[in-house]
């Protein structure tokens, strides 16, 4: 465009520069009427927001009949039985999960990166498959495979951290893939051994705080995943807070809505941390480049 | 999204060695192919490959023995022995008609999400990149598209289900759902619910690709000549198709895949596939098809590995031109 622009100041009679030029205002009235894009985002918004306002209704007592709006689900959400000990279970899943993925993908990640690179298809092909194998057929095959294993794996929050791993690997081999891609890796794990220092120590020191950001995120979505999970903790008749959602929605709609909304906010907050995170890494890069220029 | 380069050397040549890049005339004989096995000797050593052990062996126990679990006792009857009568049992009604039901369910579901994402992204990747729209719409994005499950089902009952807001300013206008034939547990209900996590998600992955067609390229052909119609037929939609078709198929797979909402608002009584497992492992089985479940599974597998596959190979297809 500044081409364009330029040409045209010092050659104004050019055929080739008016020809280019002429279609843009044409196109300008071509182009829809931001009324009509302002009407689909507004059915868009309408479709997305409704039902959330729905649920926040009905959590505070909107269905019932000649009552005014109340807090007293909310509040006696603590005294539903069940609803502290599952909710407890659920976060210790949750951390297990973020802790175990992390000790297991990070490593294998950076030592990917550094020493087999060729490999990096292979791997990521591996960390892709949980998507083509869905959660039902994973929980059946559970209990086909680890029948001769100890009832205090199978039968216990253990099998649920195990294999949340799993489901979560594909957002983690992304994200450790991208945030170990933006550093200079070899340099750096280069410099730490000429130095003296130990691969451990080169791990933890070295390459886990360059990549802080990715990390958070895989363990942020990990844990957003680990407390929503539903189908196998359900298939394995294991309770978790979600499975406690449902059994308590078959007798109290309210109670389970509110249930259903507090796993919302829950897992909305850490997503939102993720995006924060990544916009502040974007942020940072555009401003690194600008002054670059 | 970075490619790595072994991918871009055509199979077969080898790792391009720096001898061989020296002298581009040197016969590509068997000498080549054996400095081109030296350079990726030297890259992979065993040693190396150990590092690896940890996670190979994790996804091998975790993942591959369930898998392996499945697909063996597919061809298994109760007592062990071989059989195929699980496999052509689960091809035959009531199974024949849950395929149907979910099949029809997840291409409603990615069609329809698939064609209004693509509509709302480019609605609102005309705003300003750093403004209120284009943030909004892609945290929110970003957030909704995870939001499947057990708490989507009872946000919709609170809505659309018989005590639900939504049918209640309905009823008050006059209009009754039921009467109309609308449950959120048949096919109109389930693809609305669906369409919630659909739709974000696929502008979660359509959103890169339509902000990588730079405007450069549309000016480039505009500049040469070609009309608006045929920059998008020529240039913008053959760029656009792989990841669309890619999108597409990852919405099928997510939506086949899916289990805790259409079960949650139905308690189970929908005859989709998922469900149908389910209700096999918690023992509403026929004597004699115990296996029936892995069956079911079975099929699932080579359904959705088969989509998730090439949604790969499209989505390696577009990283080639995205950046």
């Amino acid at each position: 465009m500044t081409a364009l622009v330029w040409a045209d100041s010092e050659n104004p009679d050019s055929p080739a520069v008016q020809s280019p030029a002429t279609p843009r205002p044409g196109r300008a009235q071509r182009r829809r009427p931001p009324v009509g894009r302002a009407l689909l985002l507004l059915v868009f918004a309408a479709y997305f927001f409704i039902p959330l306002y729905a649920a926040v209704d009905f959590t505070l007592g909107g269905s019932r009949r000649n009552m005014g709006h109340t807090l007293s689900v909310w509040t006696g959400l603590v005294h539903q039985e069940g609803f502290t000990t599952n909710l407890m279970t659920s976060l210790k899943i949750a951390g297990g999960t973020v802790l175990l993925l992390l000790v297991l993908m990070v490593p294998t990640m950076a030592w990917l990166h550094l020493r087999l690179p060729h490999l990096r298809r292979v791997v990521e092909g591996v960390c892709l498959l949980p998507m083509a194998i869905p959660a039902v057929v994973i929980a059946n095959g559970i209990i086909g495979a680890f029948k001769s294993w100890p009832q205090a794996i199978t039968g216990s929050s253990w099998i649920l951290i195990l294999e949340y791993v799993i489901l979560a690997l594909p957002f983690t081999y992304r994200s450790l893939d991208a945030g170990l891609s933006a550093i200079p890796l070899t340099t750096m794990v280069e410099a730490a051994r000429s130095l003296g220092a130990s691969w451990p120590v080169t791990l933890w020191r070295v390459v886990v705080p360059n990549i802080r950001t990715a990390i958070a995120s895989a363990g942020i979505l990990g844990a957003a995943l680990a407390l929503g999970e539903f189908t196998i903790a359900n298939l394995l008749l294991l309770n978790t807070f979600p499975v406690w959602t449902d059994q308590a929605g078959q007798q109290d709609g309210e109670v389970a809505t509110t249930a259903s909304m507090l796993i919302l906010f829950l897992s909305w907050l850490l997503l939102m941390l993720v995006s924060h995170l990544g916009r502040g890494r974007t942020a940072k890069k555009s401003l690194k480049l600008r002054r670059s220029k | 999204m970075t490619a790595s380069a072994p991918a871009d050397v055509p199979a077969g040549v080898g790792e391009p060695t720096p001898a061989a890049a020296a002298s581009p005339l040197r016969p590509a004989g068997p000498r080549a192919g054996r400095l081109g096995r030296l350079g990726r000797a030297r890259r992979t050593r065993p040693a190396d490959l150990l590092g690896l052990a940890p996670f190979a062996a994790y996804v091998a126990v975790f993942l591959g023995a369930p898998a392996y679990a499945v697909i063996t006792a597919a061809f298994k009857d109760d007592a062990g022995h071989a059989t195929l009568s699980n496999v052509t049992t689960t091809l035959k009604d009531p199974y024949r008609h849950a395929f149907t039901v979910s099949i029809e369910l997840s291409v409603l579901s990615a069609v329809l999400g698939a064609v209004l994402g693509l509509a709302l992204a480019i609605a609102v990747s005309g705003a300003r990149r750093d403004g209120f729209v284009h943030r909004a719409v892609t945290t929110a994005s970003g957030v909704l598209a995870y939001f499947g499950g057990l708490p989507l089902a009872f946000v919709f009952l609170a809505t659309l289900g018989p005590q639900g807001l939504v049918t209640k300013w309905l009823n008050s206008a006059g209009y009754n759902l039921t009467q109309h034939g609308f449950v959120l547990w048949n096919m109109a209900g389930l693809v609305l619910v669906y369409l919630y996590f659909q739709i974000p998600l696929m502008l979660l992955v359509i959103f890169p690709a339509l902000d990588g067609l730079r405007p450069q390229w549309e000016e480039a052909a505009r500049s040469l000549g070609a009309s608006r119609r045929q920059y998008w037929l020529r240039v913008g939609g053959p760029l656009l198709a792989p990841p669309f078709l890619g999108a597409l198929l990852l919405l099928f797979a997510n939506a086949f895949a899916a289990y805790a909402t259409a079960y949650a608002l139905s308690t189970g009584s929908v005859p989709l596939v998922p469900i149908q497992i389910g209700s096999v492992m918690s023992g509403n089985v026929l004597a004699g098809q115990e296996n029936i479940g892995n069956a079911l599974g079975l099929w699932m597998i080579v359904v959705v590995g088969l989509v998730v596959v090439a949604y790969t190979l499209l989505q390696r297809r577009t990283a080639r031109w995205l950046r």
